[in-house]
């Protein structure tokens, strides 16, 4: 668990002129889950691309446990690709398609014919074998491309937005079967995904990325309560992230309003970044706290109740959600437990550009 | 039928005018005498026309074959290449197109000749002169050269269509360039080299004016024995219209093996 299958070291590529990588630095513990996160453009494909061999970059590194793979073309890296289009071979049935690397290894039939009912068991598609490609539903396709990858043997499976065609339910039973199979077949998982609900539910480690720099690396509880900084907060679920300074250890002030926090370590009366996350406001009448604002809408939202709160002297209004509605117009104190209060060093400029990791 | 299918009754009326009534009178000829009894003579007669008949579909064969070895390089190197490399050799494929038919073999006959191009530079460094017009291979090249595009196009067009993506997948999987050509490249592009192959082995087979131009006419092919029954010193029709029936159901069997071969492969008609 703990030896790295895959590091990336000081990555930079380019277009045009324009950044995609800039520098990056990444280690990837043999047999675990890791998602790349990020909005399109971040970078978080090429990055993958890199790895599986299909894109080389301007410069740095890529090892594959101690060996370095740069000059090593995608099929002699011991990897293999579920990519996003699932680019399953249209000429062959479902049980060629799986056969393909195992055909070009010139294994034997007996052999082929084990791993291919092996697969199939694996995702699900007992006697598929002879369909045609074209006739499977987009669920079916995803998993053939999943049992064509791992039918190799790979070490690292890489994942390139599989999910990104299927609907919602199909995906959310697709996301727990993904991390089934994972774990059962012990490999590393690297994983590309706008979507953070995904990576939230699938990942032991996430890998937030934006324009071309990592913005922040950790287990999905550290990446969603723990953000490092307003574009990871932002980024991992809706967030109210507000000015605040800093008056000591453990005391913070923001919109008028003085709370305990649990963060330490800042400058007396530093400026930080204050994030709470709009699910732990608690609502309480407006004697009762310092923050206070109005409700200006109230938006059912199945689960919860979604509700925007307008701050005296604040440019943006409030977000909470919770399971009582309030009346819109009506005032409302808000408060926050000092744990769900979350402090990040204050950036003046672009996140992207400024934060440098390791 | 649909409800607005009457926007092709011009072409129907063409198609039947010039297309069904003349099969029509080619059949009728073919099973008639000159007093136009019916007749089977002229099919019988067939038989000593067999000598120029395989030499055609051998001729338009190996024609057929140049034009595959030669096409289906550049149109897979087309089909990968970015689009003003795309644009730049479709446009040197379609230039000498534009040209007449004509013209074109022409302008072979002068590179030909004895005392042509080629024999005129090979005499200045003291070589040849060697016999090429009026040679089958003349003809062939001949064949080659007009119908060449039409062996890339269709090939191209199918290959266009193949994803890059299936290429990154064939690569991922452990196949090597060669390995995704023969692995994935061609079975699917499988159906436009039948086109490519039906379309170039057509015209080939049933030439006559390559053959009479760098042929001389010592090598007449089934196309100059036909047209000399129609329109030589002593026309027989009846003949004629036998043997252009003979030649358009041979033409029709090997069309038809061809669609078989395509048929057994899975992609059929995905592709087309």
């Amino acid at each position: 668990m703990s030896e790295n299958i895959i590091s990336l070291k000081n990555i930079s590529v380019s277009f045009d002129g324009e950044v995609i990588l800039d520098k990056l630095n990444l280690d990837i513990k043999d047999g675990t889950f890791v998602t790349l996160l990020g909005p399109s453009g971040c970078g978080k494909t090429t990055t993958l691309r890199i790895i599986g061999g299909f894109q080389e970059p301007d410069s740095g590194d890529v090892f594959f446990g101690s060996e370095r793979i740069n000059d090593l073309p995608p099929h002699k890296r011991k990897l293999n690709t579920v990519f996003q289009r699932y680019a399953l071979f249209p000429h062959l049935n479902v049980y060629e398609n799986i056969a393909f690397g195992m055909r070009i290894q010139k294994k034997k039939e007996s052999e082929i014919k084990a791993k291919v009912e092996e697969m199939l068991k694996l995702v699900s598609l007992e006697g598929f074998e002879k369909r045609r490609t074209s006739t499977l539903s987009g669920g079916q396709q995803q998993r053939v491309a999943i049992a064509r990858a791992l039918a190799n043997d790979p070490r690292v499976l890489l994942l390139d937005e599989p999910l990104g065609a299927l609907d919602l339910k199909l995906r959310q039973e697709m996301q727990v079967e993904l991390k089934r199979i994972q774990s059962r077949l012990g490999i590393t998982f690297i994983y590309v995904t706008h979507d953070q609900e995904e990576a939230l539910s699938m990942s032991d480690t996430i890998v937030v990325m934006n324009h071309g720099v990592i913005q922040q690396i950790g287990s999905p509880i550290d990446i969603y309560n723990e953000p490092e900084n307003g574009f990871v907060a932002d980024f991992i679920g809706e967030s109210n992230i507000v000015d605040g300074i800093m008056h000591a250890d453990c005391d913070v002030e923001f919109c008028g309003a003085r709370f305990e926090c649990v963060d330490t370590g800042f400058a007396k009366d530093e400026e930080v970044d204050v994030v709470v996350r709009p699910e732990d406001i608690i609502v309480v009448p407006k004697e009762e706290s310092a923050l206070r604002g109005t409700v200006t809408s109230v938006t059912f939202k199945g689960v919860h109740y979604e509700m925007y709160v307008n701050v005296p002297g604040e440019e943006e209004e409030w977000i909470i959600q919770s399971t009582v509605a309030q009346e819109e117009g009506k005032e409302i104190g808000m408060t926050v437990i000092p744990e769900n209060i979350h402090i990040m060093k204050k950036y003046t400029g672009d996140y992207a550009s400024d934060i440098e990791f390791e | 039928m649909k409800k607005d299918s009457w926007i092709a009754s011009p072409f129907m009326l063409w198609v039947v005018i010039f297309t069904v009534v003349p099969l029509a009178m080619v059949c009728w000829y073919a099973f008639t005498d000159s007093t136009g009894a019916f007749t089977l003579s002229n099919i019988e007669m067939i038989g000593s026309y067999w000598g120029y008949l395989k030499d055609s579909l051998v001729m338009g064969a190996v024609a057929t074959i140049f034009c595959l070895l030669l096409g289906y390089p550049v149109a897979y190197v087309m089909s990968r290449a970015n689009w003003v490399e795309q644009q730049t050799l479709m446009m040197l494929l379609m230039l000498p197109q534009w040209m007449n038919f004509l013209l074109r073999t022409y302008a072979w006959m002068t590179i030909l000749e004895n005392n042509g191009l080629i024999n005129t530079l090979l005499g200045k460094i003291g070589i040849g002169p060697f016999q090429m017009i009026n040679t089958k291979g003349a003809i062939v090249l001949g064949m080659v050269y007009n119908f060449l595009p039409y062996m890339i196009l269709p090939i191209y067009s199918v290959m266009e269509k193949i994803h890059g993506s299936l290429f990154e997948a064939a690569n991922d999987l452990g196949a090597n360039r060669f390995e995704t050509l023969r692995r994935v490249v061609l079975p699917l592009s499988l159906p436009g080299v039948i086109t490519g192959i039906t379309m170039v082995f057509v015209p080939s087979v049933s030439t006559f004016v390559i053959s009479q131009m760098l042929g001389g006419g010592r090598n007449p092919l089934i196309g100059d024995v036909i047209e000399r029954l129609f329109v030589g010193a002593a026309p027989n029709y009846n003949v004629g219209a036998a043997l252009s029936l003979v030649l358009m159901v041979l033409i029709l069997i090997s069309m038809a093996v061809m669609k078989k071969f395509d048929d057994g492969e899975e992609t059929g008609g995905l592709m087309m």
